[in-house]
């Protein structure tokens, strides 16, 4: 476990670091770990996502908003390979990763948890989390059949998961089912088991939703933990005060596209976020809006230096 | 009412060549159902490939016995891949669909006029068992053989017991073996949630594709079995209700249990026997006056009460004999 001077260190670089970039939706991060070009996914007449451009710093925490509808989960999914887009390209670590398919990306270092939590109901804790290492010997067909090929490797990996278990204090449930957790354990479960897998970089898709307020802060602790271990976290959440507390930059989704990016301090006062959550002319009565329409002005939402097309 | 007969007849259906059949076929759709979650409602079709495998090779291209059970086996994994590559991509029901359809179109072409020649239209094929039999069968033929209640008609018979019921064993602990590896904690991870397990970097389509293949050639173990027993292959053996008395066997047991199918396949041949031994004495003695029931309708009304049975078992204890509750009660959560 890191101490705390090394988790305010790991903090104070991400922020130093991105203090200098541009608040400007698509800005160019000093060391992207991530890089998405003209992404694009359409359901039918609905553009779901149309992301131009966009970085992600290594070694950071940045939260991915916005009102519900704004793409953020199918952009997930477009990123992690558990959807195909209609256009466009992105990087992994310099990495082509368009078109791959979605066990090769966490192979790759990029691993996904689920909004709907993902627990294998009817394997144990522990076996949930063994699922997660890689490279397993045993999980050829033929060498399954040989446990002497893999007893050893087996012994590794579940003392591996024993740690783990520990650190997110799941360890008196090691041998239940893990449809008999809370839904605050489940979501620990999904984490947890995601490391297993030794990624890079962690994806997590709403990571609060349905936690009980007890479980939050345990929640947030692991998450800045992994900061702390040097992984990159990108993570979907609506809850405001946990986007504050604790990424290091935030980047705002509005109807499929980007619409801002910053500090999270900056970016909640940002004009255009106020209008992707509020309304565009919220400020407005609604005879002003009903005049711009009439005039054939469709009430585009207002944008700062005109970065959106 | 001759209890002794109609026990020891019950205890001999119990363990029969034709239970050994459904066990094995009810031990590959366990692998499929059980353990992997696949809808497979085409199972026989891999016990025809096995059964016509074996009797074509044999008859029509006079190979030796044991080539024509490669065959077998060979055309078993490709039914496999040829169902397994364009539906395992998709939802799991599309499987369901393609199987239920796969085994009707195999059926129907081996009972069709056009191959005659090869496949024997809706005669089947026999002559084929003849030289497994008389090269390996250590006991004598002709003469029928008893040890205690179990009744065996004769040597081929009991050599079939034998061949069997180690073929059960092995396929068993194959099983066993399997899945408590790494293997078969991705392959169970993919029953409970395949988009979970892909995210953590297991080839899903891959494991889905062993699996279809692994629980084929075990139902395909059983085709020999059901060939041999009967010295014969009938197109009309490998109709669906084979699957279907396949799936209740596993069901019975307890899916996911690697001793459900063996368990499931003795009560159900046990049970359906049983029934059928004791409503006939009932009759023929005139314990059940013929105005309610005659012999020759015991036929019909032994499925309608075995039927029963299993209604009340599944309502009773839905997660078969062997199962566990809690792991049921797990699963309707979601």
């Amino acid at each position: 476990m890191p101490d705390a001077d090394t988790a305010v260190a790991r903090r104070a670089i991400a922020t130093a670091a991105l203090a200098s970039v541009e608040q400007v939706p698509g800005a160019a991060k000093p060391d992207p770990i991530l890089i998405a070009d003209g992404v694009r996914r359409q359901f039918g007449g609905l553009v779901a996502v149309d992301v131009a451009h966009v970085e992600i710093q290594r070694g950071a925490i940045t939260a991915l908003i916005g009102p519900n509808g704004a793409g953020k989960t199918t952009f997930f999914n477009l990123l992690t390979g558990f959807d195909a887009p209609d256009d466009g390209q992105w990087t992994f670590n310099g990495k082509e990763l368009a078109g791959v398919a979605p066990h090769k990306v966490a192979r790759l270092g990029m691993v996904r948890t689920f909004q709907l939590t993902k627990a294998l109901f009817r394997l144990t804790v522990i076996e949930n989390m063994k699922l997660g290492a890689t490279g397993q010997k045993g999980e050829t067909f033929w060498r399954a059949l040989l446990p002497g090929t893999w007893k050893k490797q087996e012994a590794e990996i579940t003392a591996r998961s024993e740690v783990l278990l520990a650190r997110f204090k799941l360890d008196s449930k090691r041998d239940d089912f893990a449809g008999s957790l809370s839904g605050g354990q489940r979501k620990l479960l999904e984490m947890a088991r995601a490391l297993m897998v030794g990624p890079e970089m962690v994806m997590l898709d709403e990571p609060m939703a349905g936690v009980n307020p007890a479980l939050t802060q345990s929640l947030l602790g692991h998450i800045k933990d992994l900061r702390e271990q040097g992984m990159t976290v990108l993570f979907v959440e609506h809850d405001m005060d946990m986007v504050r507390d604790i990424s290091d930059w935030v980047i705002v989704m509005g109807q499929g596209r980007i619409i801002a990016e910053g500090p999270p301090g900056d970016v909640m006062r940002n004009q255009a976020v106020i209008d992707a959550y509020l309304g565009t002319h919220h400020d407005q009565s609604l005879i002003e809006t009903e005049e711009s329409f009439i005039d054939g002005e469709p009430p585009a939402p207002a944008t700062e230096e005109g970065e959106r097309s | 009412m001759d209890w002794g007969f109609i026990l020891s007849q019950t205890l001999t259906q119990a363990i029969a060549p034709i239970a050994i059949v459904y066990c094995l076929a009810a031990i590959g759709l366990n692998v499929h159902f059980g353990y992997t979650g696949l809808l497979n409602f085409g199972q026989a079709a891999f016990l025809a490939m096995g059964a016509y495998g074996l009797a074509v090779s044999v008859t029509r291209f006079n190979l030796p016995w044991w080539l024509g059970i490669i065959v077998g086996l060979v055309l078993t994994v490709i039914l496999a891949l040829l169902l397994g590559i364009p539906t395992l991509r998709l939802r799991a029901d599309y499987l369901a669909i393609v199987t239920i359809a796969a085994a009707e179109i195999v059926r129907l072409f081996a009972r069709s006029v056009t191959f005659r020649e090869t496949l024997g239209g809706s005669d089947g094929i026999n002559g084929f068992s003849t030289s497994f039999f008389s090269s390996l069968n250590p006991f004598n033929r002709q003469q029928p053989y008893t040890f205690g209640p179990i009744h065996f008609a004769n040597g081929d018979v009991l050599f079939m017991f034998l061949i069997g019921w180690a073929l059960i064993a092995i396929a068993s602990l194959v099983v066993w073996l399997a899945m408590r590896s790494p293997w078969g904690r991705v392959i169970k991870g993919i029953r409970e949630d395949e988009d979970a397990v892909r995210s953590l970097g297991k080839n899903v389509y891959s494991y889905k594709m062993q699996a279809l293949v692994f629980g084929g050639v075990l139902g395909c173990l059983g085709g020999f079995v059901f060939a041999l027993a009967n010295a014969s292959v009938q197109p009309d053996n490998y109709a669906s209700d084979l699957t279907y008395f396949a799936w209740l066997i596993m069901i019975l047991g307890g899916a996911a249990r690697v001793g459900g199918p063996i368990l499931g396949a003795m009560i159900f041949w046990g049970l359906l026997t049983l029934v059928v031994e004791t409503l006939k004495n009932a009759t023929a003695s005139a314990i059940i006056p013929e105005s309610i029931l005659r012999t020759d309708q015991v036929g019909q009304i032994q499925f309608m009460l075995v039927g029963l049975g299993l209604m009340l078992l599944m309502i009773f204890r839905p997660q078969g004999i062997l199962g566990d509750k809690k792991e049921l009660a797990l699963d309707a959560r979601r």
